[in-house]
């Protein structure tokens, strides 16, 4: 609805300096670009300036950087990345904070704990499998007219709100030094499962109902890949974009754990 | 294969809801979405869904009083039957989003907070902090990932739906579908398909939707012979935050919860609007509307907000916004309830809303129009009839329509927080009755060259665009076609503009048939991927065009200077387009009244000389 400013003041001309690669099998390579922007940018819109004339800085035809991104607003989670060395969605990167002068340069690179796909897209697909281990669902009777759910106050809705803003983005695992890359999905199930799914399985653990799988949340966290993992590096909390505590829900779970564990050695279970 | 297939298209709430109750019905499905499901656009949702609820029903409200509002609001141009099972269903809906473990916000006492929004005097917004489209796509998404480890659903993520394949006889019977990484093409055979795949946001260049909503979907079905309706009415929100790459959506929550909309008395006051005086405010919605004040519908406030900016220019130090301020409120109120919206505005702008009033802007942000859906009533049609085979079945048989994809509930302009209602009903509604046509139509015998045939086409297309010696830059087309859009199809309308836009539109119709990629490669390519869209979204542009041309009156989000008043007779109808191998053409539909007479739409405006 607005009208395009087209040379609004703090317009300037900065570059962009991306690691591509063509396919999971490709090397990977730099490529620089030169971007005019305006104050109040955030990067994809560079990439998209990018994308509808991609010439090099050498002045070399090139192809438009593929990257994922979808609400723009910091939502969705879709467009992590690594920029100047540090990982976060790229829709609220402003050009101001990065690039405030003429000629600066800002870095982008895509997710290491992930395989690429192409360029700064990676599959996080082990992301969401991880979130299969540890059930992470309430598991109701069906859709049916059932009545109301369970009665919360205010405090612990908050909490579990919190807990629940996680979008899957991934900051956390690229943090985490524990969190390594694993390529083959046949290794998943014994691979850490990383901040993320723990913070969600106690989120399940939280709800009445979500409680009733508990005791098979539990043996996934007690297991290989589980809370035992964790280094306590406290990397994840600071990656946060949603600023989620997930140091404490790691403590947290890891208590419930040692509890799970002397239940079951003296239920013989 | 075993047993009846249902493909659903698109895995925001309505696609998800639907998934999971076809489901549970015995069925299985396959999933198909250009994102990880999770991802999906739904997520933008904040301010809340409706229902009645115990509170309300107490202080005289009801049911049919939240379809009366939702018809009123929708200036009666929504089928009215749809419309009351939906209000109808709406507090079962609540109740099950709860069960599956949506934070609602709680009152005291821990039941669930309820607050106030757009088209009404009640407290029936349920809501979970300013996030709630995004807390419901969750849920619903954890009910799909359990049934998907249960084996019950195949999800395709990353895939784009590029037709559906119709039989001799009309029906459909799958579709074709494209692997965003791999870029294979293959079809995919069904005994029904959803549609769930949202809105066409993107045509009008930037707006509030992710980008992923093109619109394409819809209008693949459409040049499939799938007629689309209303596309006129484009919902204009009043609050959004202008960017360079999209605008940020600022929840009428934000009003719900008390912020008020504003602009200094006089013109270009460039002083920092916390010395302003009171008195030297001028509090333009509140003073012209004073039942409903900052809380009218989405359409009045655009307008009033426009025509204080553009054509009286009191906008804000002489721009295009005015003030939405949450000043007056406390911190720690606003950040319960607002918190997510408030943290994108300092996000985005780097301005704290809890101690400088927002600056905002209308912007593009929902289609009430879509594909055209049948439904059938009961026999008094008051209701639609549970479990009937085409609950919102598009004019290609076989092919359902649910969300923001179809044209139903909400007229000629949708209330706030009636959306996400909308897309659970549809998926869980008509999902059973999706269930059942499939078991009524499932057919085994596939007809293979059908499928061939449909696939080749796909991928002959596929190839004139990475073979393709023109020189035409997709996204420079796509920006022409959101710029002229913008002026000419939303706040404000006029015949002469709409046909020029229109004339402007065939011609980049022309331009797109000379796109040439930059990228031609076959892995992985998005360039090749958003170019097919644009032929797809200039379709779209041309029927909200021709429908706004041919509908001569003012209703809702449609306002035309030259013809500013509403017309029931003969425009108490929806408009529907036939795409007729690229020579579209309009009807008009009477809309199936019999549960509220329409009234005028007043919303109590004061008079003024």
């Amino acid at each position: 609805m607005i009208a395009p400013n087209d040379r609004a003041p703090g317009t300037r001309t900065i570059f962009l300096r991306i690691l591509r690669q063509d396919s999971p099998e490709a090397l990977p390579r730099w490529e620089r670009f030169q971007v005019e922007v305006e104050t109040g940018m955030n990067l994809i819109s560079c990439l998209q300036r990018v994308a509808a004339n991609p010439v090099t800085v050498e002045g070399d035809d090139s192809t438009p950087v593929v990257f994922d991104c979808g609400c723009l607003e910091e939502v969705c989670g879709s467009c992590t990345m690594v920029i100047n060395g540090k990982v976060r969605q790229s829709c609220t990167a402003l050009v101001d904070e990065y690039a405030p002068r003429e000629g600066d340069e800002i870095v982008l690179e895509p997710m290491s704990k992930f395989p690429v796909v192409r360029d700064l897209m990676v599959d996080r697909e082990r992301l969401f499998h991880n979130l299969k281990r540890v059930k992470a669902w309430v598991p109701i009777d069906g859709t049916y007219d059932l009545g109301a759910g369970p009665i919360d106050t205010p405090d612990h809705q908050q909490m579990r709100y919190t807990m629940a803003t996680c979008m899957s983005c991934g900051c956390c695992l690229e943090a985490c030094p524990q969190f390594n890359k694993e390529e083959a999905p046949a290794e998943w199930d014994d691979a850490f499962l990383g901040p993320h799914a723990i913070n969600q399985a106690l989120l399940f653990n939280e709800h009445p109902t979500g409680q009733i799988l508990q005791d098979d949340r539990m043996e996934e966290i007690l297991g290989v890949g589980g809370v035992n993992d964790c280094g306590n590096a406290q990397n994840c909390v600071k990656a946060c974009p949603k600023e989620i505590p997930l140091t404490e829900s790691i403590a947290r779970i890891g208590r419930a754990a040692t509890f799970h564990g002397l239940k079951r050695f003296f239920s013989g279970k | 294969m075993s047993g009846p297939r249902v493909i659903v298209v698109g895995g925001g709430l309505a696609g998800l809801a639907a998934t999971t109750r076809i489901v549970e019905s015995g069925l299985q499905v396959d999933l198909f979405s250009l994102v990880p499901v999770k991802r999906s656009h739904s997520v933008c949702a904040q301010g809340g869904i409706n229902a009645c609820n115990n509170v309300a029903r107490q202080q005289g409200y009801s049911e049919d009083q939240h379809c009366d509002e939702t018809l009123y609001g929708g200036d009666f141009l929504a089928h009215q039957a749809p419309v009351r099972t939906m209000t109808h269903w709406a507090p079962k809906i609540i109740d099950l989003l709860d069960r599956m473990g949506v934070p609602f916000n709680r009152t005291a006492e821990g039941r669930r907070d309820l607050r106030l929004f757009g088209g009404s005097l009640f407290k029936r917004t349920h809501f979970s902090g300013a996030s709630t489209g995004q807390q419901l796509l969750y849920a619903l998404d954890e009910q799909v990932r359990r049934h998907e480890s249960e084996g019950n659903v195949s999800k395709y993520e990353y895939w784009e739906f590029l037709r559906p394949i119709v039989d001799a006889n009309g029906r459909c019977r799958g579709i074709v579908a494209q692997d965003l990484r791999t870029m294979t093409i293959r079809s995919f055979a069904a005994d029904a398909v959803v549609m769930a795949t949202g809105g066409p946001g993107l045509v009008f260049g930037k707006s509030t939707n992710s980008v992923m909503c093109t619109g394409a979907a819809a209008a693949r079905c459409f040049t499939s012979g799938a007629p689309y309706a209303n596309g006129e009415f484009i919902q204009v929100h009043p609050t959004a935050i202008p960017g360079a790459d999209k605008l940020r959506l600022m929840s009428e929550s934000a009003r719900g919860e008390g912020g008020r909309v504003w602009v200094p008395r006089s013109a270009g006051d460039a002083r920092d609007p916390r010395d302003i005086p009171q008195e030297e405010r001028w509090y333009f919605l509140e003073e012209k509307y004073p039942a409903y004040g900052n809380l009218v519908p989405r359409d009045i406030a655009s307008r009033e907000i426009f025509s204080v900016c553009v054509d009286e220019g009191m906008g804000v130090r002489g721009e295009n916004q005015v003030y939405l301020d949450l000043t007056h409120k406390p911190r720690d109120y606003l950040e319960t309830k607002l918190g997510a919206i408030l943290e994108i505005y300092r996000k985005f702008v780097g301005e704290d809303p809890c101690e400088l009033p927002m600056r905002i802007f209308p912007g593009v942000h929902y289609s009430m129009g879509g594909l055209w859906t049948e439904y059938t009533a009961t026999s008094d049609g008051q209701l639609m009839e549970y479990g009937a085979s085409n609950s919102m079945m598009t004019g290609i048989p076989g092919l359902f329509a649910f969300g923001e994809a179809n044209y139903q509930y909400h007229g000629a302009t949708r209330l706030g927080a009636n959306a996400l209602l909308s897309c659970i009903f549809d998926g869980l509604f008509c999902g059973h009755g999706v269930a059942n046509h499939a078991r009524e139509h499932a057919d085994s015998a596939t007809d293979d060259t059908l499928f061939a045939s449909a696939v080749q086409e796909e991928t002959d297309l596929q190839s004139r665009l990475t073979g393709s010696p023109g020189k035409e830059n997709p996204y420079a087309i796509a920006k022409a076609m959101g710029d002229e859009m913008t002026a000419a199809a939303t706040v404000v309308k006029t015949e002469s503009k709409m046909i020029e836009a229109l004339e402007s539109i065939r011609s980049l119709q022309e331009r797109a048939a000379n796109i040439g990629l930059s990228d031609t490669g076959l892995w992985t390519n998005q360039n090749l991927s958003f170019a097919r869209a644009v032929p797809d979204m200039l379709a779209l542009a041309e029927v909200m065009l021709l429908g706004g041309i041919e509908r001569k009156e003012s209703r809702g989000s449609h306002y035309r200077t030259d013809y500013p008043d509403r017309v029931d007779d003969p425009f108490l109808a929806s408009t529907v387009a036939k795409w007729n191998g690229g020579q579209p053409s309009i009807e008009f539909e009477p809309v199936q009244l019999g549960i509220v007479e329409p009234r005028a739409r007043t919303y109590g405006k004061k008079q003024t000389a």
